[in-house]
Order: C-alpha cells, then structure tokens, then sequence
C-alpha cells in the first residue's frame, strides 16, 4: 500500500514545465532586442523592381533600373520631408566622396522645388536622383519607412536591405563589406 | 404651372439618379473595406490599412481600388502586396514551413496537455482510493469513529 507514496514522481512532471518556461523566457529576450519596425523584405535576393523615372535635376531625362546593369549600387530613398534622412547624410556624403559606390536617390513623395533646395542646403551625395512623386515606384520597392537604402548587384538583383537611417556601424560592417564583395564577384 | 411640373421632373430624375448610381457600388465598397480590414499598415504596425491615415495606407488603398477596379481578385491583391511587403502586411498568416507552430503549435500543446491529464487521471484510479495511515494507533482511532461515529 504505501510502495505508491514511496515511488519517486516522474522527473518530467518538474522538469518539463520548467524547460518549458525558460524556452519562453529566452524567446521574450531576443525579442527585447530586436525592432518590430524592421520587417524582413520579401525583395531581397530578387530582381529589383523596374522604375522608369525622370531625374530631379533634369526632368525631360528619364532613368531606368536597366541603366545600371553591371555594377553594384546603392539605392537610397530619400526627401526633403524626412527628418530622419538628415541623420544619414553625412555618412552618404562621406560615402560618395570616397567614391565606392554609386549612390541614387530616390526622392520619394517630394516636391521637386523643395528637394532641389534640400540638396543645395545639405550637399548632394547622388550619382543622381528619380523622382517619385507619387510614391508608386516605392511600393514597388516595398518601401515603408524613409529612409531606407537597398544594395543592389552587377545582375540587377537586391542583396540588402537597411530600413532607417544608415549608422556608421551598419555601412561599416554589412553594406561596404557586402559592396566589395559583390564588386568582386 | 409648368415651373411646378419642371421642378417635379426634376426631382424625378435627381431620385432616379441618386437610386441608380449606388447599387453596384455599394458591394465594392464592401469588399474593399473587407480587404483593407484584413491587411496591415506598415507605418502604424497595429492597425489595418483600413483603419490607418498614415500617407502609406492611403496610397496603398488607392492601390488596392486601382487593382480592384482593373478586376484582380482579393488573392491577387494580397499577393501584390505580400510580393512587396512579406507576408506581415496579412493580419492572417498564410499556413506554410515557417508558421506551422504558429498555426498548430496551441492544438499540439492541448493534445500534450490531454496526454498528461489522461496519464495522471489512469494513474490516481490505479491509486488507492484510502491514503495508507502508517500510525497504528491513529488507524486504530480513525476505525472506531467509522465504526462508531460520534453523534
């Protein structure tokens, strides 16, 4: 009679609950860390999406994605509006006087007076800049939050994506890094 | 006279006009709304295009009704979404590799849940139903009062 009170609990009973719990809790600390504003992009690794857009500095000419077949570039999306663009912009400037990479804005959702006016204020790091007025072709670029720049390969497809301002840390670390390789290849 | 008789053939025709015209727009709207409702808003993470005044919602609704009114179906338009902004923007995940736990994680755990219940509920009927005394004396007590309950 008494062998069922003597009989050691099965270890799982304590265990497995506590297993359990700190399986929770490792999951809510990554998730302390990490920035529900940066959704992964579904166009990295992918062709970049077409746009045929007239330049901000000369209106009558107009550039397309397949214009810069065979080189790596940076696509920047930008405006005049953005305050947090502001933030970036000595690092892009810093980025195009060392000249690695070209850099081409697109000037999302902006009036072209204002953003001509922005860039003779703050410097003009562009190769060059599209206009998007409307902001279709950022759509199309699955753009979210201003600013954000996309690495784009020799094949015209999308390596990278960094949402918000540049950091030193991030050109630095992943978007130089991944230019020269991709330069290389 | 005919001022009067103009003025109700007017009116006629303003009814008939105001009749007419919203019908078939009315479903639309509806769909619209169904589909706007089911979609996230970037900017504004926890509210739907449809509830959400961020510029971004508001062009991509005007996206959605171009899209509507060329005549793509709602999966069409979730896909040009999804095809641009992941599937984040779906307020309901699609079932896939990546959200089977998500999907079937709660009834996996009710099922371990039932299996451990079912486990202990066999093992306490296997159990006796007495909880053995091992103090002779308190046995010898706990008897007498069955036997013979004090009143």
């Amino acid at each position: 009679m008494t062998e069922a009170i003597a009989r050691p609990r099965r270890p799982w009973i304590i265990w497995g609950p506590l297993v359990g719990f700190a399986i929770l809790v490792a999951f809510l600390f990554v998730g302390l860390y990490r920035d529900p504003r940066e959704v992964p992009s579904p166009l990295v690794d992918r062709p970049a999406p077409a746009f045929s857009l007239a330049t901000l500095h000369a209106p009558q000419k107009v550039v397309s994605t397949g214009d810069f077949a065979g080189q790596v570039w940076l696509l920047n999306v930008w405006a005049s509006w953005c305050v947090s663009c502001r933030v970036e912009h000595p690092l892009l400037m810093e980025l195009a006087k060392a000249n690695v990479v070209p850099i081409v804005g697109l000037d999302y959702k902006d009036k072209n007076p204002e953003a001509l006016a922005w860039l003779e204020q703050h410097g003009n790091p562009y190769s060059l800049s599209v206009v998007d007025a409307d902001g279709r072709a950022g759509i199309d670029w699955g753009v979210y939050g201003v600013p954000e720049t996309f690495v784009v390969d020799k094949g015209g497809v999308i390596r990278y994506k960094h949402i918000g301002p540049v950091t030193a840390e991030a050109l630095q670390q992943t978007i130089l890094p991944l230019v020269q390789k991709l330069k290389g290849s | 006279m005919s001022a009067l008789r103009l003025a109700c053939v007017a009116l006629a025709l303003a009814a008939q006009v105001a009749l007419a015209q919203p019908q078939p727009d009315v479903a639309f709207e509806a769909r619209l709304k169904r589909l706007e409702g089911d979609l996230r808003c970037l900017v504004c993470q926890n509210q739907t295009l449809a509830d959400s005044n961020a510029p971004l919602a508001e062009d991509l609704r005007r996206e959605v009704r171009a899209l509507a009114v060329a005549g793509k179906s709602d999966d069409e338009i979730r896909a040009f979404l999804v095809a641009r902004y992941g599937d984040f923007v779906l307020y309901r995940p699609p079932v896939k590799g990546t959200t089977w736990l998500l999907w079937f994680g709660p009834f996996a755990l009710l099922l371990l849940g039932a299996g451990v219940w079912f486990g202990v509920v066999r093992r306490r009927r296997h159990a006796p139903d007495v909880a053995p005394v091992h103090d002779a004396d308190a046995a010898a007590r706990a008897r007498a009062l069955i036997d013979d309950p004090p009143t």
